[in-house]
């Protein structure tokens, strides 16, 4: 009983992290219905520059946390002023591809600088979040990464729903010409959401190092664990990533604690090929139906 | 003999026929025929057996390669689990050879048979979707084929691996690098014929119909789900025949090199080599196989200098970091690749001095 508590509880906070990697994802989605490969890149950068900034320079985290998040922020800018919008108007498989080809270079890179070992990081949080609660034991992370999860939540479900700059972006994801010709400015559109993606992304970089020490190779394997949460969530909701999240997470820790540990990495990916074939659009995913 | 014909200046067709051509000149024709009469007469005899390695991964992969070409370039999806259907093609070959004991002339179309309804498999469910769902699909293909290959211990001998005998046609045996030299070009003449063809029949037209517009592909009487489905099961089919080659030209494989890694490193290739283009795939396998001789080399150099011995530089991050650049260098700058820039240098070439 005590071991399906506890793995109850690690697959729920295994979850939300998967749903939080996820958001980032679902929002480049949403804006310009790209599949973003490099997404565990992203993730991994993020955990890497917070890594250096407290453990290399030495900053107090309340300065190294956003100081992170600016940058991650300033590069999601970035990569999609130098690689991105060159190719606005192009068909969408260039674009898919070429975030593929982003997620090769960034993890050489990553891969030259830091080599694949383990990295951990200094323990800063407070011992005082922790829950313990009869024999089952939550640690500080996760109390903290499901108050992020939260709030982030809340802020994206009001930002798609409210804010005029939401909606642009939902208009670009829909119909880019028909967006473009309304006026919509699609490569301001673009920028932002990349840069929130980024710094989603970086953010829960964080997240997952502080839990699972960073590595290049296990966070980019993370951000592909995406595609199963957006697919059984529905591509375009984010409430749904964050629902996805928590069901793979519970499928892998399960899977893992009952079945074979070999088997955990898989179920992800088998529980995406039945999805698709029962249930495409995910669990609230919006459904296309076209007629032609 | 009639009068040999050459570039005109200008597009003058005004018959279908003309457009579909696969050389356009008598002299691309003739070019063709005496570079492979060299290549088959005097390349294998003049080149050390260490060129002659690479050049028959070239020929295997440029076969994957046109496979996956199929697919991305001319039916507009895209498929990340090139590498694993590679490896399903290359361990259908093992367990065909060894278990069930086929002659390497069944066993080769028999594994890419089977490559290909292992692709249907994993196609059926994303196919009748809109969208990219087909590489979703293929992504997860890649793990759980990854997966099997290691935990299916009863069929694949796991980490053990598998040796294959030696490939024989008609009881004469094809050991060494020179014999299976003329084997690897004569699969690969063989599938690029299939190919070009393929593409200029109904089926190749409406794959490309298809990839342009898929609603007017529908409207015009194109059955979208089968001909997606059709296109990537020829695709799997490809990889499975250039995976079997790949296995009997190795003779021992092992679950190891088909990873995300190979996938990546496949679509690389079709994207280098040009989207859309049959020979274009062929000299993106060159330009692949050719990058990973010249990093290995580089490697070597560096390593044996003591410079950067004591950073730990090793190939793996090297090699990802060298192709996600090519990828996206050349989406950014030549998105229709080496096939392009061949195109550009003939046409330059033929309109000199007056090239503007």
């Amino acid at each position: 009983m005590d071991f399906f508590i506890q793995l109850l509880v690690n697959g729920l906070s295994i979850g939300f992290l998967y749903g939080l990697a996820a958001m980032g994802f679902v929002m480049i989605f949403k804006s310009s219905s790209v599949l973003n490969f490099a997404h565990g890149e992203l993730m991994a950068l993020g955990a890497f520059v917070f890594l250096v900034l407290i453990g290399w320079a030495e900053l107090p985290v309340y300065l190294a946390f956003p100081l992170t998040l600016v940058f991650c922020f300033v590069l999601g800018f970035v990569v999609e002023r130098l690689f991105l919008r060159p190719l606005i108007g192009e068909p969408l498989i260039y674009v898919i591809m070429l975030t593929v080809g982003l997620a090769s270079m960034f993890k050489g890179a990553m891969l030259l600088i830091w080599g694949g070992n383990l990295y951990t990081f200094p323990d800063f949080l407070p011992e005082g979040l922790a829950i313990q609660w009869g024999s089952v034991n939550i640690p500080p992370v996760y109390a903290v990464s499901i108050v992020i999860g939260l709030i982030f939540l809340m802020l994206f479900g009001l930002f798609f729903k409210y804010s005029s700059q939401g909606i642009y972006m939902r208009s670009v994801a829909d119909n880019q010409p028909a967006a473009l010709s309304l006026g919509v400015h699609v490569r301001k559109v673009f920028a932002l959401s990349w840069a929130i993606a980024a710094l989603v992304a970086g953010m829960s970089g964080i997240v997952l190092g502080i839990i699972n020490g960073i590595n290049v190779h296990d966070l980019s394997s993370i951000g592909l664990k995406v595609f199963p949460v957006v697919i059984l969530g529905g591509l375009d909701s984010i409430g749904g990533a964050v629902i996805g999240g928590i069901i793979i997470g519970l499928l892998e820790t399960f899977t893992g604690g009952y079945l074979s540990t070999s088997l955990r990495d898989v179920v992800p990916y088998i529980v995406l090929v039945f999805i698709l074939m029962v249930k495409p659009y995910g669990l609230f995913g919006l459904v296309e139906i076209e007629r032609v | 003999m009639r009068k040999l014909h050459f570039h005109p200046c200008g597009n003058f067709n005004d018959r279908y026929e003309q457009e579909l051509t696969i050389f356009e000149t008598d002299f691309g024709r003739t070019a063709v025929l005496a570079g492979l009469l060299i290549l088959f007469a005097v390349v294998p005899y003049a080149s050390s057996a260490y060129f002659l390695y690479i050049l028959n991964t070239i020929a295997i992969m440029s076969i994957a390669a046109i496979g996956l070409n199929i697919l991305i370039g001319f039916t507009g999806q895209l498929s990340l689990g090139h590498g694993a259907f590679f490896g399903v093609g290359a361990y259908a070959a093992a367990i065909l050879a060894t278990d069930a004991g086929f002659p390497f002339l069944l066993a080769v179309p028999c594994a890419g048979v089977i490559t290909a309804l292992v692709g249907v498999l994993f196609g059926l469910p994303s196919g009748r979707l809109k969208g990219l769902y087909l590489t979703i699909a293929t992504l997860a293909g890649q793990f759980i084929i990854e997966y099997l290959l290691v935990h299916w211990e009863g069929l694949t001998r796991g980490t053990m691996g598998i040796v294959l005998p030696e490939a024989s046609i008609f009881g004469v045996a094809l050991g060494g690098d020179r014999c299976f030299f003329y084997i690897a070009y004569g699969a690969l003449i063989l599938m690029t014929l299939i190919a070009v063809n393929l593409m200029r029949t109904r089926y190749g037209r409406a794959f490309v119909a298809i990839r342009d517009n898929d609603r007017a592909a529908e409207g015009m009487g194109i059955p979208i789900f089968p001909y997606k489905l059709l296109s990537f099961a020829i695709s799997s089919f490809y990889a499975g025949f250039a995976g079997a080659l790949w296995a009997y030209y190795m003779v021992s494989i092992t679950t190891e090199p088909f990873n995300l890694g190979l996938s990546v490193e496949y679509i690389a290739m079709v994207i280098i080599g040009g989207l859309g283009s049959i020979t274009g795939s062929i000299f993106g396998a060159i330009f692949i196989t050719g990058l990973n001789e010249g990093l290995r080399w580089l490697t070597d150099i560096l390593m044996s200098t003591n410079i950067l011995s004591a950073i730990g530089l090793s190939m793996a991050p090297l090699r990802e970091l060298a192709f996600g650049t090519a990828i996206v260098l050349f989406i950014l700058l030549e998105p229709r690749g080496l096939a392009e820039v061949w195109r550009i240098i003939r046409s330059n070439f033929r309109l000199w001095p007056f090239s503007y």
